[in-house]
């Protein structure tokens, strides 16, 4: 009875704190003690983008892709290269989302033959590939030197060039794709997709194309992915190897996993934390990656589930035992 | 016409023969029993028969239809419905969830990225409807992992018959249970109209044989026997294999 008497409050809670959670990102740019940290906050919001992508996969899927950051390349170096060669922004934007969603598709064929180890392992070999290709195929992606840009796009004359300006650009995009994987999370086919991930032979004798769903992820996830990289490249205004290698999918992945795989804030939380180590702790701890380790070791232990789910857990725990702590005293008065 | 016919069937893992020549002809509305010591070769037949298994010879027609070469998938939207002998269940989700995921199997709606699941009022309404046939409507919103396996057993049932098949397989749906779940079970399978052809896999031999019109006898993949209720018990072959002598 109790449980069900608290619901409503709980519910409300939960919508004050969106409310003061969107109020807090739409005036970033007002509180943040300078125009690095608005930066930082335009990197934590694109790279939830991509972990958002992921998790869709990760999470939602039960398939984990050790090569995203590979897709995330190929937008990246399409829009690098389509602004190169002398095409506008929003030609080289289409272009890179189109020929992200289109080598997804390809990786999907590829990966989605197998699933648990077997499509870690093939998305990690196809992650190499990518990486391999844009270090040695020089004519389009100018090897290890990158391709550098010139300036961000000016949509209806509204110029992205300062850091507030790409920051609610950014902004906007992010919620773009929170929204989109809410309502995809809620619809049947995101009930599909969960059910292929717990049970897929079951899935397939219920009538379900579990291949199908699999791989219509697989482009959503590619989709969510090409954007974030167009993102990437515009913040950055450069595109190199490195930005597509291992330590990058391995580190969108740890985003997911310890903000929350199959959660919605997870990949957010994840996102966050990774970019805050990466870049604001680092600026005191000569030895952040150790410490980021450190963090991801704490956080294996005491949340395997991932930092947002863990964290409503030990609230729930906390919560109980107020209330049973109440009750006791209550009982003891009369 | 049949409502099920399984012809020559054969299928080897290896060297071991688990299907051998198997002929198998259910008619419409019957209740067909077909049982077996254990490794004799029944669920590897229904496995056959649903199509997560292809068969090394032989064909399945269901109500007239060959379906050897058709995917399993394909075949529940065709009238096939099973449940399985371990509990194949999607524990994260509330009982009602899990039959409505049975349910948008069949619909075109399963492949909706757009819409809120939660508000297809008929989706939720028609897996109320099949959970109040097996008794479980009080406990629509219950999360799976909350519930005993009596009750699982009995959403595995739901979730077959949600899907309004003709041709209903049943995997050992007493197994595990306790006699008064037994007895519950049993009821829920009497109830189950007519139009609905049942095969049914089981051990529990009292209660089946109450159900089955006719049985059916596996034996090292073979049909040993086959007759109604009453010849297969009197048969000396069921004793040998079931008794050992």
């Amino acid at each position: 009875m109790s449980a069900a008497r608290k619901r409503p409050a709980g519910l409300s809670g939960r919508a004050v704190a969106y409310a003061i959670a969107l109020a807090a990102l739409a005036t970033v740019p007002y509180w943040m003690p300078g125009e690095y940290y608005i930066n930082v906050s335009s990197q934590i919001l694109f790279y939830a983008v991509f972990a958002l992508g992921l998790n869709v996969l990760v999470g939602y899927a039960g398939l984990v892709s050790l090569g995203h950051a590979g897709l995330l390349g190929i937008a990246a170096y399409a829009t690098g290269y389509m602004l190169e060669s002398g095409y506008g922004h929003p030609l080289a934007i289409v272009a890179a989302l189109v020929i992200g969603v289109a080598s997804m598709a390809l990786y999907a064929v590829l990966s989605l033959r197998a699933t648990g180890i077997g499509f870690i392992m093939i998305t990690l070999a196809l992650g190499e590939i990518i990486w391999g290709l844009c270090y040695r195929w020089i004519s389009i992606t100018n090897g290890d030197n990158g391709i550098n840009l010139h300036g961000r796009p000016h949509p209806f004359g509204f110029a992205i060039n300062t850091a507030t300006s790409f920051y609610y650009t950014t902004l906007v995009v992010f919620l773009l794709a929170m929204a989109a994987v809410t309502v995809f999370v809620r619809s049947p086919l995101g009930a599909a997709l969960m059910g292929t991930r717990d049970q897929p032979r079951r899935m397939n004798a219920l009538g379900y194309h579990v291949w199908a769903i699999r791989f219509w992820a697989c482009m959503f996830s590619g989709l969510l992915t090409a954007v974030s990289g167009v993102m990437f490249v515009y913040y950055t205004q450069f595109i190199s190897p490195q930005a597509v290698d291992l330590t990058a999918s391995a580190e969108v992945l740890l985003m997911v996993i310890s903000g929350g795989a199959g959660t919605l804030l997870g990949p957010v939380v994840g996102a966050a934390l990774v970019v805050v180590v990466k870049s604001v702790v680092s600026g005191f701890i000569e030895r952040w990656n150790m410490l980021l380790g450190a963090i991801f070791v704490a956080i294996v232990i005491l949340m395997p589930e991932g930092l947002v789910p863990g964290t409503v857990r030990l609230w729930r725990l906390a919560w109980r035992r107020l209330n049973a702590q109440r009750g006791a005293k209550a009982e003891a008065k009369p | 016409m049949s409502a099920l016919t399984v012809s020559s069937l054969s299928k080897a893992f290896g060297g071991l023969r688990v299907t051998n020549d198997v002929n198998l002809d259910v008619q419409p509305g019957e209740r067909r029993l077909i049982i077996g010591p254990n490794g004799a070769g029944k669920t590897t037949l229904f496995n056959l028969i649903t199509g997560e298994l292809t068969p090394d010879s032989g064909s399945i027609a269901l109500f007239g239809d060959d379906i050897t070469r058709v995917p399993s998938r394909r075949r529940p939207h065709m009238g096939m419905a099973r449940t399985y002998q371990i509990i194949t269940l999607f524990p994260h989700d509330t009982i009602v969830h899990n039959v409505s995921l049975a349910l948008l199997g069949l619909l075109k709606l399963r492949w909706n990225p757009l819409i809120d699941l939660k508000r297809l009022s008929h989706v939720t309404d028609d897996a109320r409807a099949a959970l109040d046939r097996v008794g479980l409507a009080h406990l629509a919103e219950r999360p799976l992992a909350q519930t005993s396996y009596g009750e699982r057993r009995r959403v595995e049932i739901a979730m077959a018959l949600a899907q309004s098949p003709k041709l209903l397989l049943l995997d050992e749906p007493f197994a595990g249970l306790s006699i008064d779940e037994r007895r519950d079970v049993h009821q829920l399978l009497l109830g189950i109209p007519r139009d609905v052809t049942m095969v049914m896999i089981e051990h529990n031999m009292d209660v089946a044989l109450e159900f089955a019109e006719r049985i059916t006898l596996l034996h090292f993949g073979e049909v040993i026997v086959e007759g109604t209720r009453a010849e297969v018990v009197a048969d000396p072959r069921t004793r040998e294999v079931y008794l050992g002598h």
